[in-house]
Parts: C-alpha cells; structure tokens; sequence
C-alpha cells in the first residue's frame, strides 16, 4: 500500500502502463472485490467513511453527492457517469498527468463509480487540447473491453458498463458540471440552474453524476485499501493525497502527490525549489485561477479546504500560481479577468456583462488611465458579481475572488497605477501578469 | 394560499407560483426581463432580484432572482433591503454597457420594456468607459427588422422561437457578450409564428418591419379590441392606426383563444386595409367599362331605383364578414332570396361540422384547452396552414408529457428549462394523417399521408378500434396493409389511454367522411376511452365567420347554385353581393355565366376582386379594422371587433350600407334600426342558435366609471396639428355612437370588461409587458373577464349530421391524378393576400408530385406546368414531394394566380392537352 497512490506507477520517463502491467500491480483487484463482494451501497458507505472530497475545485464531499442518486428506479432508465477532465483552470495540469500516465487507474476508478451509482454509461469529458491522453484513455477501454472490465456483464456479475471518451469543443465553461451536460447533449455549454440537481436529472434528464479526474482516481484506492487507510494519509483534517501543483517564479515548478494537509511553505520551498533567484514572493493563488489571493503571511498554512477556506481563499484545484514582486499586480488580475470574461457562457448578466466591464476598469488603471471613482466602481462590481447566487453559476463569482483579493493585498499598487498614471513595473505603460 | 412576507407586508399568493410571478399579481414593480408568464423562468436576466431572509432574525439575507424562486408559506423577502436595489441598478447599467441608446430613433421607443425597466430602476449615470460592442444585422425578411446592437441578450427570442414555437433557424450564437441572436445566414425567418419576436423580444432588437418603415409610436397610435379576420380561430388583435392608415397589428390577450401570440397571416395580413386599391367612393359603371366616383346618397338612390318591389331581387352574403351584415342584406331581400355566398360543397361541409358541434355529444375546445390535450389525432387538416394559431398551441400539448414528469419531481412547471431537459425529445403522442407533409411533422410521433377517401376509412378502422359498435366500419381495418393496420391499433390504444384526448380535422381535406370519421372517434372515445376522460373535437374552417354565418342559416336559404339557377332563368335582375368574391367559390365558368345573366350586379367590398370590377355599382366596405361586427370563431365563440378608425370618405359599414338602403326603401321594421346593437339584437332573436351574441361584448351604453373606453393613450399627440396641413380648424373629434369606446383620449381605459380593451399602458409599463396589470393575476385571465361568448356546446341529441356514404378505397387510376387541396398561411386567404408583406412570402400556384410521378411525366421542381381544371388554363409550378399519396397529386388552393378547384378533381397531367376531370365521380 503506497502513501503515495495515485502516483504509484507514473514513471514520467516511459510510457504509461498497460492493462498487463497495470494488473500486476494490483489494478483492478478493486473492481473484482467491488462487484462480487460489496453492494453499491457498501461501496457508497465506504466513499463516505472515506471523506474524500472533490478534487475538482469546489471540495464537495463525494460520497454526499452520490448518495442523492436515486437508487431504487434502476430499470427504468439509463444513469450516467461523467468523468469531468476538462481541465482548463489556469495554473492547473494535474489530471493531465494522471491521464497521461496511468490511464487505467482512471477507468478503474470509474467502473467502481458506475457500480456504486449503478450507472451503465460512462463518458470522459476531456479538454479538447488533450489529445495524446484522449488517445492513451480510448487504448485503454479497449484493452478494457477486450478483457471484460467494460461492455455487458462485466466479470459475470451482470453489471453492464460502457465508456466513451468525448473531446470537448473548447470552452472553461464546461468544467461546469451543468454546462458540461449541456455540451454533452450537443447544446451551447450554458450552466443549468438548479435544482433540479444533475443526481436527479442530469444527462438527458436521466440521474447523473460528474466528477473530477482526480476524485475518480481516489475511488480505486479507496475501495482497494478501505476507508481508514485512506483517511491515514492525509496530515491535517482532510483524508487522502493530492495532486499539488506551483507554477509561477520558482525555481522548480511542477505537479507532486503530497498527503493533504502539506503545508504551503513546504510546497514552495521544497518541492518547487523556492522562489527564482531576484524574485521575491508576493502572493499567491492557491488553487487556481480563481481563487484569492494568499500572502506571505499565509505560508504556514496547511493545504486543507477548511484551513485556506479560513484564511479567505480556497483550496480550488490545489495547484497555485505564484505572484513575485516584479509582476503587476493588477496586470495579473486584469489579465486573468480577460480570461474568465472571454469564457463567460453569455447566459446572466452579471458575468456576460459585469466581467468586460470589471475587466475594461481594469486595463485603464493598469494603462494609467485610472481614476480615484474606478476603486468605487471595482469594489461594487465585487459586491455585484462576486456572490454565489447573483449569478447563474460560479464562474463570475470565482473570476472576482482574484480582484477583490488583489485589491486587499495589494491596495497600494491600484493606489499607485492611479496616481502616477502609468504601471511602475514596466517602461511602456502597459503590462500583463505571470498568469 | 402561502403567505408571503414582502418588506414585512404579508401577502397570500397563488400556490406554486414563483416569487417574481407572485409580486407581480400582487402589483409590485418588481423589474424583469427573461420571464415569460407563458414561457416560464430560466434566470438569465439577473433583472428581478430582491433579497430574502432565512426568518423575521437574519437581517443580511442574500439576493435571490425572483422568478428562480417558489413562494413558500411564511418565506421573507424584500425589494430594498441589502443590496437588492444596487443589485438591479447595477443589472441594467451592465445590459446598457453595449446598447446604442439609438431611442429617438429606435422602433421599439415609447413601448420598451428596457426603457421602462431602466426607468423603474432607476439607473441614470454611465460608469463605463470602454467601447461599445457592435454586431452586423440581418435581413431576416419582409417582416420582421434586425437591430442587434439594441440586444440585452435576455434569450427571450429563442427560447420563443425555438422551444416555443419549433422554430429551427434562429439561435444563440457566439458566446460572452459578443452572443448573438439570428440566423446562420441572412434570410426570412422560417417559422410562422416569427411575428411574435415583435413582441416578446423586451426591447428593439426584432420589430415590426413594416411598421417601422411607416413608422408611428405606440401613444400615436389608436386602436380598438379586434378580431383577426385571417382565419376561423378569432385570435384576438389590437389594430393600431394613425392617419387613417393601419400601422400594425398587435395580439390582445385572450386567455382561451390566442394568449400571448398570433401567426404572422393575423399579424402581417391586415395591411390590405391601406390597400391604395380601395376605393373612396361609390362607383357607377359607364358603358365603356370605367366608374364614375358619385356621392353615397347617389348610390342609395341608384340602388332604390333597382331594388323597387316587383324587381328580381337576390343577394349573396360572406363568410368572410360579420353577422349583421349577413343578416341585414338577408333582411333586405328576404331569406328565399339569399345565398350566405359559400361554395356548395363547402357549405355541406360546414354544416355537417356546425350539425355534429350542436347536437352530438363531444365539446369543442378552446384554443387554450386544445393546449392540454396529452394525447393528439389531425384527421386530414395541415393545420399550420389552414388554422395557423391551434398549430402553436398543438405543440405545446405535445409537452405534457414533459410537465407530467416534472410534477412527480416536484419541478414547478414555471421552471422552464428543468422541465425541458428532464424531458428532453420526449412527447406527449400526435398522430398526423395528412394529404402531405405538414409543419407540425417533426413533433408528430407517427406521421401518414394518404387521399381523403383513404384519411375518411382510417377514421373510421380507428373508431372501430376503440369501439367496435360504431356502425358501418365493420372491416375497415382489413382494408389496410399490415403496416397501416399497426398503427391504426397504436393510435386507437393511444387515444384509449389518453386523460384528455383530442381530435383535430377540419375542411381542408375538403371531404365530408373526414369529417365524420373524426366525430366518430371522439364520441367513440367519450365512451370507450379512459375512464372519466375528457375527449375533445376540434374542426379548423376555412373563414373568419363561416361558422356563423353557417348558424345562421335557415331552409329558406338558397345556394350559390341556386342562384345561378335563378339568374339562367331569368329570375334575378338585381343582385347585391357583399364582400365575396364569387370566383373563390365556384368554377369561372359559372360565375361568368351567372354575372352575365345579372342586369344590375352591386358588389360592396372593401377589396378589389373579379366580382367587383365586373359590377354595376361598386360601393365600397369598410374593413374590419373600420366596423363592428359579430363574428363566430370555429371554437363557436361569438366575439365582437371594433373599428380602430372610421373609414375614409364614403367607405361604409356593411351593415350601414344596407341600413340605409332598407330606410330608403322603407323596409318594415329597418327605421328601428338605428345603432348597430339594435341589428345584433334582432339578428340575436332571429336565430336560436345565436341567441346569446348579444353578451359576445358589453352594449354601446356601457360606460367604463361613466366613461367611455378611450382608443387613444393619453399622450396621443398632434390632435390640433396632424391636418394642419389640410385645414388649419380643428375638427371635431367623431362620435360613437355604436360602441362604448370613443376617438379620443379621454376616458377610463382599466377595469373594463376583457373584450372592451383597446391598447394596455400603465404608470411606468409603457410596453405590451404593461398587460399583467390588466390580469386577474400575472399570466391569468382579464380582470374584466375573458372576450366573448361561447354560443356551441354540444347538445347530445344523437343526431349529428345526415349520415354520409362509406369512403370508397382511393386506386391510382391510369393518366389520373387527385388533386389535393393544400393550403398555404401566406396567399391561400384572401383578405391577407392583399397585404404586401404576406404578398413577397406567398409563393406561386403549384402543383405537388411524387418523384416517380415526376420523373415519369419528365417533369422537375420549377418546371411550369399548364393544367386545365373546370375548363380554365391554371399555370403551376412543379414541386416535387415524396409524400404525397400515390395517384395524387398536392394543388396549391387559393394562392392568387390558382384556379378554384371543384371537389375531388383529378387531371390527366400525362397528355398536353391536360383536361380536368371535375366532380371527381370516378374517384
């Protein structure tokens, strides 16, 4: 039993294992254990005693989310399960590198999924850049297929599973769990208001459930090693491992599985290699791009989703983009801004609309055309878009947590870009961030 | 009712509304873009966002959008507490970051949900620096104009459009806020009911093309409650004139006729009003063939000089206007000496539907009933083309299904899109068998097409399959190939099972065994189907009043035929017809035949037609949006229309035309006959089956809080200046005399009864949205109750109709073909084919055959086809389709350039000299 498994059989140096080699490691011991000795429901018992949490950002406790899934109309129609590897939050390649280089361990933890929900179609949403890991996943079923993991009466239980590998056409949105849906219907990604929750009207109207790369991956150690092991390996609070990722001015950025719970410092300074020589920290994203800032004084802080949620930010996708003190800060903000902006789904006002507009007061403090009232105008956009519940779903509110973030911990540079009317890191008078 | 707590004032509210639907009943301003009360809430907008508190103790609470919220018993919210009112400004200070402000210029100015919602909110100071987005507009035909940059992306039109109306080429493109709404290219919008976008678009995004080039705001213009003369449904309109001319045509809210929407022939269609055709004054024919214009008391005189006792007097009355005149000009010659103008066959056919609506035992719905119908049979009718409007209310049926499963998952039905997708492609059944393809195929769960004859005997194997004692179906089922046979029994279980099913046929087939068979299926499910269900019949007809003037109709009455009997016989030397034209009715032949037997033919029209130019004395009609009149919808709704504006010079009412005449002539009993009420009155007590017209809509005493109903808003402007350039005295604004509703802007316009409602404004709603104040409840019926009467209910005597002869098995007959009657919504009615924007969609006469049929004869689509029907050379465009029946052939009816085709007329397309086998016997 690995501490470290869901890397245990990455070797970035060769090419992922097969099913053969995947087996001889104890792949798929979980799904034979699953299906013929554990019902879905013991399954579901054992996620939840697990307390894994989503790895997709947002930190909901998996095994609460499944436990909505209806389970007693099983004839009645199909269910889904949908893998969401649309990884498109900037800063963030960690489920890249879990399809990349163990594709197995992802349909396994899939099938057991599918179990435990009794869901008999399987989809993997992948981001459209992905091609070399949607090649690697479609070898991988098929191999899967061939050796009766997948397809009708998997292992001579009965249980049906098929698994589709859809590319997506490109859009952030999609890593929305509704938008996703909705692109996967073949309609324009826009997020779905709920209720009713996907569990219980999902894809096609049918109960559905859609999770992250990395959570699913957890599954298939979960169900192999049990629940208590699992909860063993994290630090802190939080159970289990993940994937943390540093990218930014350091000397060593990169994607390492540490137990939940690792400190920032530890992150940065150990296994990024710390900061560039000339560059100092000034503040961090951890999780993402949409996420708040964290500073210097944050460092010691455990990478858990209660402790960052405490400090003011969250933990998001765990892999933090790094601010030095010879970027922009409001470059970085107004940039990322742009981006969530340019990925709006157009469908609420606050975020079709409020974003360019957020994004537009931003470029002018940042070009020193700013004006005292513009910090008036960017706090009330904060107030305007940044809650959960002003908009049709969280991607407006997340692109804020940025602005309203940079604007408590780097107030003086806004102040600064105002008064002088130019950006004081860069000669032209127009900068963009690190992001 | 749960009680809500708005700003701690407690309020009952209808269960199972949302909170936005609930403030609005409740007659709070609470702002709003996205929600529909007929589409539902998806939450876009952001607009009606108020704040709400866990209980009477939290008082931060956090913002919530009204119509994404259910009410719940107790629950608290507040329109200004917190952030809510900074929230809405800043809602509508984002959507005007990219809108043009183009107001003063802007077709929707004056009537803007933006304007208004702008103003309610208060937003006045612009923040925002940045350059403003624009977009390119489309061409998206005659009807309707494009204006995105105005857009505030509410995603009103293709949810309208698309989910609403099954419309296919209009959607949301792009993404951010660059999304845009239109077509995949420049085009005219396909659906028919495009029209509608005018109206549910919140700002000027899609308006009304030919309004805005002839442009007149909404406070400039007069308007008055009307009836859609387009076609049997009588969806209710709101006529807007100004300077005498009709500018547009809007839909007055009728909760069991048309709700929200009409179909573009009712809204585009009215425009033959300001046809510059029309005639002025009344014309004497000079023996070289042209008219001299005279004066109307010239007319009447010329008229009492023919119309002396002892002349051979007869008249021709229309289906295509109201019942008082119809009854009047019968009045005037008698009722042996009047015809109700519509064609024989026809006429069979509509009284068999009026004999089988009176006395058999199933009711005919409203259009709103049609609406809840889970499972649909159309017998025989293209009804997106013969009755436009039932066809949107069809498919919306066909989502019970869906609103079904969303109320075992507890998803309110307002929550539109949760609805849509848990259902997803699933529907409610409709079964279509048709002549040909049909527009509402693609949510049909099976679709057949087959001859008349062969619709009639399917008909009938399903009767027979939900009862199998309805006579004279024995082995009707047999008939049929084993295919045909299966879904036969699927249909008939279908409709077994159905709570509320519905059988829609109509004319169209123009085949009276349809007819029949479809009143057999509904009596037989009455009886056989589910238990307690609630089985409905629904015949589409051809014409505005066809039923009324159908139920009108006494023994005495004579045909068409019989009229031209009379006049070979010698027998008519005057004959008056009013607005028909004659050629619509019966071969040219005869009509030539019998015009040239007529010494003084008098034709009153509002339109040019061949009857009219061939008249002695031409005296000209007023159109509907110029008279009152009673008109009977095929729903069997007695509903009144109002003049928008008084004719020009001596165009006249009808009605008054005759009037006049009968006091000239002193005719017994027409010196009472005063006030246009008095006519409805004694038309009402002539005939028992009409008896309650009378109460389709309050008497002209009526007054509104001692008012009259003004058809003008208050802010009508120009009064003193708009003839300044014809006389500079003012002149008297006209009275009216006949109706409660004045030409003026003073008067109460508010809690008046439904039918009495002339254009919808209040304080601070100056858009169509303005209409929930007119509501019992946002999205309910009128406050003052729902327009007209219903004069039909099914009396269940047992005998419908005379029985009609078993449908023989339609063979292909060699070098024969059935021409189809197929009906098209732009060109085939003949008031809206006179309107220029219905002129560029209505294509040219055709003629439909299947691919082999064409290849056999060497014949492709667009090729020019010369086919000789009743002895009349009618050239045709071949199209060709793969579902028409074989041996059959689709004949475009009624499109300008189309002979009238007699019933069951087949042609022999395979020789060159192609003659028309007329009267069909050997079909």
């Amino acid at each position: 039993m690995s501490s470290l498994p869901l890397t245990q059989n990455i070797n970035e140096q060769r090419d992922p294992v097969d099913l053969a080699a995947y087996e001889k490691n104890h792949g798929y011991e979980a799904v034979h254990k699953a299906l013929k000795e554990m019902s879905p429901a013991d399954c579901l018992q054992e996620i939840k005693d697990s307390a894994l949490r989503g790895r997709g950002g947002a930190g909901f406790p998996t095994g609460m989310k499944w436990s909505f899934v209806p389970m007693d109309n099983v004839s009645e129609g199909h269910k889904y399960l949908v893998c969401n590897a649309d990884e498109m939050e900037p800063g963030t390649f960690k489920d890249r590198l879990l399809m990349e280089c163990d594709p197995h361990q992802l349909i396994e933890g899939m099938i057991l999924s599918a179990w435990t929900i009794q869901a008999d179609i399987a989809y993997i949403f992948i981001r459209h850049e992905y091609h070399l890991a949607a090649r690697l996943l479609q070898e991988a079923i098929d191999e899967c297929k061939a050796k009766g993991y997948l397809g009708n009466d998997i292992l001579g239980t009965g249980f049906n599973l098929e698994m589709y590998v859809h590319s997506s056409a490109g859009r952030y949105i999609c890593g929305e769990e509704t938008a996703l849906i909705s692109s996967l219907e073949g309609k324009r990604a826009n997020p779905r208001a709920k209720p009713p929750f996907p569990q219980i009207s999902g894809l096609w109207g049918r109960p559905t459930i859609v999770n992250n790369v990395e959570t699913l991956c957890n599954i298939t150690h979960i169900i192999r090693n049990g629940a208590g092991w699992f909860k063993s390996l994290g630090l802190g609070a939080d159970s289990g491992t993940k994937l943390f990722g540093v990218s930014g001015r350091v000397k060593n950025p990169g994607c390492w599985e540490l137990p939940m719970g690792t400190p920032i410092r530890e992150l940065i300074e150990q296994h990024a290699g710390g900061m560039q020589d000339g560059y100092k920290l000034r503040g961090l994203l951890p999780g993402g791009a949409s996420t708040d800032f964290l500073v210097e004084e944050h460092l010691d802080l455990a990478m858990d989703y209660d402790v960052i949620g405490k400090a003011g930010s969250r933990l998001g996708t765990g892999t933090m983009i790094i601010l030095d003190d010879k970027t922009c800060p409001v470059g970085m903000v107004k940039n990322l801004v742009e981006f969530f902006a340019q990925e709006s789904c157009g469908f609420c006002t606050p975020c079709r609309d409020g974003l360019p507009w957020t994004a537009q007061v931003l470029d002018d403090i940042d070009t020193g055309k700013g004006m005292k009232v513009d910090m008036v105008t960017l706090k009330n956009q904060v107030r305007f878009i940044g809650a959960i519940g002003n908009t049709h779903c969280a991607l407006a509110p997340g692109a804020m947590e940025p602005v309203s973030s940079a604007m408590k911990y780097f107030a003086e540079d806004f102040e600064t870009h105002i008064k002088n009317k130019a950006c004081s890191y860069c000669k032209t008078n127009s900068s963009t961030g690190g992001a | 009712m749960p009680t809500i707590y708005i700003d701690d004032e407690a309020y009952q509210v209808p269960e199972g509304d949302n909170v936005l639907q609930a403030c609005l009943s409740a007659g709070i301003d609470l702002p709003y873009f996205c929600w529909h009360p007929e589409m539902g809430s998806v939450g876009a907008c952001r607009q009606c966002a108020l704040v709400q508190y866990r209980d009477a103790e939290d008082t931060r609470g956090r913002i919530v959008m009204g119509c994404m919220t259910p009410v719940a018993d107790g629950a608290r919210f507040s329109m200004s507490g917190g952030s809510a009112g900074e929230f809405r400004e800043n809602v509508i200070e984002s959507l005007m970051l990219n809108h043009p402000h183009d107001c003063p210029v802007c077709g929707e100015g004056g009537e803007c949900h933006l304007q208004d919602m702008t103003v309610m909110v208060g937003h006045r100071n612009r923040r925002y620096r940045g350059k403003k987005n624009t977009h390119r507009n489309q061409d998206l035909g005659p009807l309707i104009n494009h204006e995105m940059n105005r857009c505030i992306t509410c995603y009103r039109c293709t949810r309208f459009y698309n989910d609403y109306a099954g419309g296919k080429d209009l959607s949301a493109q792009a993404s951010h806020d660059h999304t845009y709404f239109g077509r995949q290219e420049d085009g005219t919008l396909e659906s028919e009911f495009a029209g509608n976008l005018v109206e549910v678009c919140p700002t000027g995004v899609f308006t009304d093309k030919p309004l805005v080039n002839e442009y007149t705001r909404k406070w400039d213009m007069q308007s008055a409650p009307s009836v859609c003369v387009g076609c049997a449904l009588g969806c209710n309109t709101l006529p807007g004139e100004r300077y005498g001319k009709l500018k547009r045509i809007h839909n007055r809210f009728n909760d069991e006729v048309n709700g929200y929407f009409l179909c573009d022939r009712g809204r585009y269609g009215g425009s033959f009003v300001n046809d510059e055709q029309r005639a002025l004054f009344p014309g004497l024919r000079q023996s070289n063939s042209t008219y001299n214009a005279i004066e109307s008391i010239k007319a009447i005189q010329t008229l009492v000089d023919w119309c002396v006792p002892g002349n051979k007097l007869a008249a021709i009355g229309s289906p295509r206007t109201s019942l008082e005149s119809n009854y009047l000009l019968q009045r005037l010659v008698g009722e042996e000496n009047f015809s109700n103008g519509i064609a024989v066959h026809e006429a069979a056919l509509i009284e068999q539907i009026s004999g089988i609506l009176q006395n058999g035992s199933v009711a005919t719905p409203s259009m709103r009933k049609t609406e809840s119908a889970d499972v649909v049979l159309v017998l025989g009718e293209d009804v997106t083309n013969t009755a436009p409007r039932l066809a949107l209310a069809l498919r919306q049926s066909v989502r019970n299904l869906a609103k079904e499963m969303a109320s075992d998952m507890k998803i309110p039905l307002w929550q539109d899109e949760a609805v849509r997708v848990l259902a997803q492609d699933q529907l409610s059944p409709m079964y279509i068998v048709a002549m040909s393809d049909t527009p509402l195929d693609d949510i049909a769960a099976q679709t057949l097409t087959l001859c008349p004859n062969d619709i009639a005997r399917m008909g009938l194997a399903i009767a027979a399959q939900i009862d199998s004692s309805v006579p004279g179906t024995e082995g009707m089922l047999e008939g049929f190939d084993t295919e045909t046979q299966k879904l036969i029994t699927q249909i008939s279980d279908s409709l077994k099972g159905a709570k509320s099913p519905l059988v829609v046929s109509g004319t169209g087939s123009q085949n009276a065994a349809v007819i029949e068979a479809a009143s057999l299926i509904a009596s037989a499910l009455q009886t056989n189907g589910a238990d307690g269900n609630d089985s409905m019949l629904s015949y589409c007809l051809p014409e505005a009043n066809s039923l009324g003037v159908t139920l009108m109709r006494n023994e005495a009455q004579i045909s068409l035929d019989d009229i031209c009997q009379r006049a070979a016989e010698g027998n008519i030397e005057t004959l008056i017809v009013a607005e028909n034209d004659l050629y619509r009715r019966a071969a040219k032949e005869q009509i030539d035949t019998l015009l040239s037997k007529v010494k003084n033919l008098v034709v009153l029209d509002a339109i040019g037609t061949p009857t009219l130019s061939q008249s002695a004395l031409a005296l000209p009609a007023a159109t509907f949006a110029e008279t009152e009149g009673t008109l009977v919808s095929s729903e069997g709704r007695a509903q009144r229309h109002y003049p928008a504006f008084l004719p020009a010079e001596q165009r006249d009412s009808t009605w008054h035309w005759i009037t006049q005449l009968g006091q000239a002539l002193a005719l017994p009993g027409f010196d009472e006959l005063d006030h246009f009420d008095q006519i409805t009155a004694a038309c009402a007590a002539e005939f028992p089956a009409l008896q309650q017209i009378c109460e389709a809509s309050p008497l002209a005493d009526f007054r509104n809080k001692g008012l009259k109903i003004p058809r003008q808003t208050h802010r009508y402007s120009g009064r003193t200046a708009m003839r300044a350039d014809i006389s500079v005295h003012e002149p008297k604004q006209p009275q009216d005399d006949d109706t409660p509703l004045s030409f003026s802007m003073e008067g109460s316009n508010g809690s008046q009864p439904g039918a009495l409602l002339p254009f919808v404004w209040s304080p601070g709603w100056n858009s169509n949205q303005s209409l929930h104040k007119f509501q019992s409840e946002a999205g309910g019926a009128l406050a003052g109750g729902t327009a007209g009467v219903r004069v039909l209910d099914p009396a269940n005597t047992g005998s419908t109709s005379k029985k009609t002869n078993l449908p023989v098995e339609s063979k292909a007959k060699k070098d024969q073909w059935q021409l189809l009657p197929l009906y098209r919504i732009f060109g085939s009615e003949e008031l809206s084919a006179h309107s220029p924007a219905i002129q560029e969609l209505t294509k040219k006469p055709f003629i439909q055959l299947t691919p082999e049929d064409a290849t056999k004869l060497k014949l492709s689509a667009g090729d020019g086809l010369t086919v000789n029907i009743a002895n009349q050379d009618c050239v045709l465009e071949v199209q060709v389709n793969t579902t028409i029946p074989r041996g059959c052939a689709g004949y475009s009816v009624g499109l300008p350039g189309a002979c009238w085709l007699p019933p069951a007329t087949s042609v022999n397309l395979g020789k060159a000299e192609i003659r028309a086998n007329s009267r069909g016997d050997d079909v």
